[in-house]
């Protein structure tokens, strides 16, 4: 089998998926069929969608806006499928070959067009023009971003979020899973339940349950009801403003990240624990290593690479952090990270040109990570 | 990427007469540290939310005089507790948050579905031009933020005039979660065994015919474990609701704009309702991740790429 590479058009592919005669067809004709095949489904969704005027009007019953919706949503989609492949079985059959998977595949890649790869290269644009979108003003906002001390503390801080948090989330979640597993079944899977329960909330939950922990009153304003305070009152401190403490509050909202991720590493690395052959460590053990060696030297070594799949996870997640921020702090007091910077930037500033620069500054840094994942994901298809 | 990796070390795994599991499940003295420790992690991550539901069910005026951990003085009181907090909630623009919150949710998780079911039958098993490239692309754009849609789709929406619309936030969800649905279903379909197509092709059954009636019910486990990603993703979602809805029709805001904006408030007054809010919000998302537990692990451990 060929090695697939990333303009494999013509090389008919031994094994499977099996092409049909016609299905490399290159003829205008069909190539024209192929973008109409999958123009149309979209395309009557969006034009159902947004010509009905009552799924756009908030006093009409959203019982019937929904119901509306999954019929049309699944079962008009479903039809438009079906439909489509009629039409395609009423062509000559070498066109039908090759038109056929266009009607699957293409309405899925029509909408990915839409919604991500043309706004990413019109952001990309935009973040060279002006505030208004319309000068072009080559990479001075790039510039901007770098120098001007407001964007570099949000940089800075999204630098330390990105350290910190998968970090402590992959630790933390590695010594819950190896402990977990040391439990009698049933409270192994009680216990497990529990940590990975905050996976559950939206981050503006999270960040409601530990705005009762942060909570601060001045003096003479009442009893501390927050749990921080409350304790650190309770050993004969002053009462502090947990969020406004320069460089810490940082660290006070990373605690809500980490609170809701740890639950995840855990899980993920759990099995990947389970899946450590017994044998290797029990030959660890007689070979004279303790418990701890055996974790570092063999447990740990082996689950390496899903250590780095969590560890990366996290990682993109902690990056585009918007929620906890924006919610506790506004991004004040020096709490400002790039994708909360990015929407105050676009939305109280109106400034679209910087806006779109840290949406770029954000997709650059997990680009690496994406080229990666493609690499990868074109071994396993030579592999197969 | 990492399911394969697990499965693959599960399976090579030899069997064990005894498992340590067994071993495992009579009580011992020698491992109360390990017991100790559980506990007090599990202690440590409950107690920001034990706090948040206790506050929940105290008086207005009590949650604001003295802190949660106070009810333990008189835990039996029952003029200390009330339901008082969630109807007042409930009434004061909760509840339509909630319809809200429900009418964005079904729709945006259902459309993504179908459109990668088809997509995904394609990529596994049919043949056709740039195929492979265009699903690297799918690849790709796992990992791409959403942040950089944001500018030019809410402009877009904006010029159609369809913004605070809930179609629009439909689509614009269905396109973020499209990648990570094209992937996860197309490696599950991908590994089913060849010779059921080939013998289904052989009955004379089309393409169509085999999506429907063979690959989409064994994939059933699969498309559970996105199904139960996307809700809990498009329910908890903040930013998206935020700019395609909230901002410009308040009326259709949803659970996560609403509460945002009662933490943001930091008033008083916003401080008795918050518990109660917060909880109304979570109730879904925890009865959901109870009952699919399972699925969600699954749609996790297989997609732990996602951007």
């Amino acid at each position: 089998m060929s090695t697939p590479t990333l303009n494999q058009d013509d090389e008919v592919e031994v094994g499977r998926p099996h092409g049909q005669p016609g299905s490399h067809d290159h003829s205008p004709q069909v190539w024209l069929l192929r973008l109409l095949s999958a123009l149309i489904v979209p395309a009557v969704l969006v034009i159902f969608f947004f010509t009905f005027e009552f799924l756009q009007d908030p006093s009409t019953n959203k019982v019937l806006q929904i119901l509306v919706a999954i019929l049309v949503g699944v079962g008009g989609v479903w039809l438009l499928y079906w439909a489509m492949d009629r039409l395609v079985n009423s062509l000559p059959e070498r066109a039908g070959a090759g038109v056929r998977p266009f009607v699957f595949a293409g309405p899925a890649m029509i909408l990915l067009g839409f919604y991500l790869i043309y706004p990413t290269i019109d952001t990309i644009i935009t973040s060279l023009r002006d505030a208004d979108g319309e000068a072009f003003v080559g990479l001075a906002n790039y510039q901007l971003i770098f120098t001007e001390s407001t964007y570099l503390i949000s940089l800075r801080n999204s630098f330390i979020w990105a350290v910190v948090v998968p970090i402590v989330c992959v630790a933390a979640g590695l010594a819950v899973a190896t402990l977990a597993d040391l439990l009698p079944k049933r409270s192994e899977q009680f216990f497990k339940s529990l940590i990975f329960l905050p996976m559950a909330v939206s981050f503006v939950g999270a960040s409601a349950v530990f705005f009762f922990i942060y909570s601060f009153r001045p003096e003479g304003f009442g009893e501390q009801i927050g749990l921080l305070n409350a304790i650190w009152v309770g050993l004969g401190n002053q009462a502090v403003d947990w969020l406004r403490v320069p460089l810490w509050n940082n660290l006070f909202l990373m605690v809500i990240l980490i609170w809701t991720q740890t639950g995840f590493a855990m899980i993920i690395l759990s099995a990947a624990i389970k899946g450590v052959p017994d044998d290797l460590l029990e030959a660890a053990r007689i070979d004279g290593a303790n418990e701890w060696q055996a974790f570092r030297r063999v447990t740990v070594p082996t689950i390496a690479s899903t250590i780095v799949v969590v560890w990366t996870t996290i990682l993109i997640t902690t990056w585009k952090v918007y929620d906890i921020v924006a919610v506790m702090t506004g991004g004040r007091d020096g709490t400002s990270v790039v994708a909360e910077r990015m929407v105050t930037e676009f939305f109280d500033f109106e400034n679209n040109g910087v806006g779109a620069a840290l949406a770029v500054v954000l997709l650059i840094v997990v680009t690496p990570i994406l080229v990666v994942n493609i690499k990868r994901f074109q071994q396993q298809e030579a592999l197969r | 990427m990492t399911a394969t990796t697990t499965e693959r070390e599960t399976a090579g795994r030899p069997l064990k007469t005894v498992s340590p599991k067994d071993k495992r499940d009579s009580f011992s003295l020698s491992r109360v540290p390990v017991y100790l420790a559980c506990a007090f992690i599990a202690l440590l991550w409950l107690i920001p939310a034990l706090g948040l539901l206790i506050s929940s069910f105290r008086q207005e005026g009590t949650i604001r005089a003295s802190g949660w951990w106070t009810v333990f003085g008189n835990l039996f009181d029952a003029g200390a507790w009330t339901l008082q907090n969630y109807t007042s909630v409930m009434s004061g623009g909760f509840g339509n948050a909630f319809a809200n919150s429900l009418a964005v949710t079904i729709p945006a998780v259902a459309i993504p579905i179908t459109v990668a079911a088809f997509a995904a039958y394609a990529f596994a098993w049919m043949d056709f031009p740039a195929r492979n490239f265009m699903f690297a692309v799918v690849v790709g754009l796992m990992v791409v933020p959403l942040q950089m849609a944001l500018i030019p789709i809410l402009r877009l929406y904006t010029d159609l005039d369809i913004s605070g619309t809930f179609p629009g936030v439909w689509l614009a969800h269905a396109g973020f979660g499209l990648p990570l649905a094209v992937y996860l279903l197309r490696n599950y379909m991908g590994s089913l065994p060849s010779s059921l197509i080939e013998s289904a092709e052989i009955d004379g059954a089309d393409h169509f015919k085999i999506f429907t009636r063979l690959i989409l019910p064994l994939s059933t486990p699969v498309l559970a474990a996105f199904a139960t990603l996307q809700f809990l993703w498009v329910w908890n979602d903040y930013l998206v609701a935020l700019v395609f809805l909230g901002v410009a029709n308040p009326a259709n805001s949803v659970l996560t704009v609403e509460l945002a904006s009662l933490v943001g408030q930091r008033g008083e007054g916003a401080l008795s309702l918050l518990p109660a809010a917060a909880f109304i919000s979570m109730i879904l998302p925890l009865v959901v991740f109870f009952a699919l537990q399972k699925y969600f692990v699954r749609g996790l451990t297989a997609g732990s790429v996602k951007g």
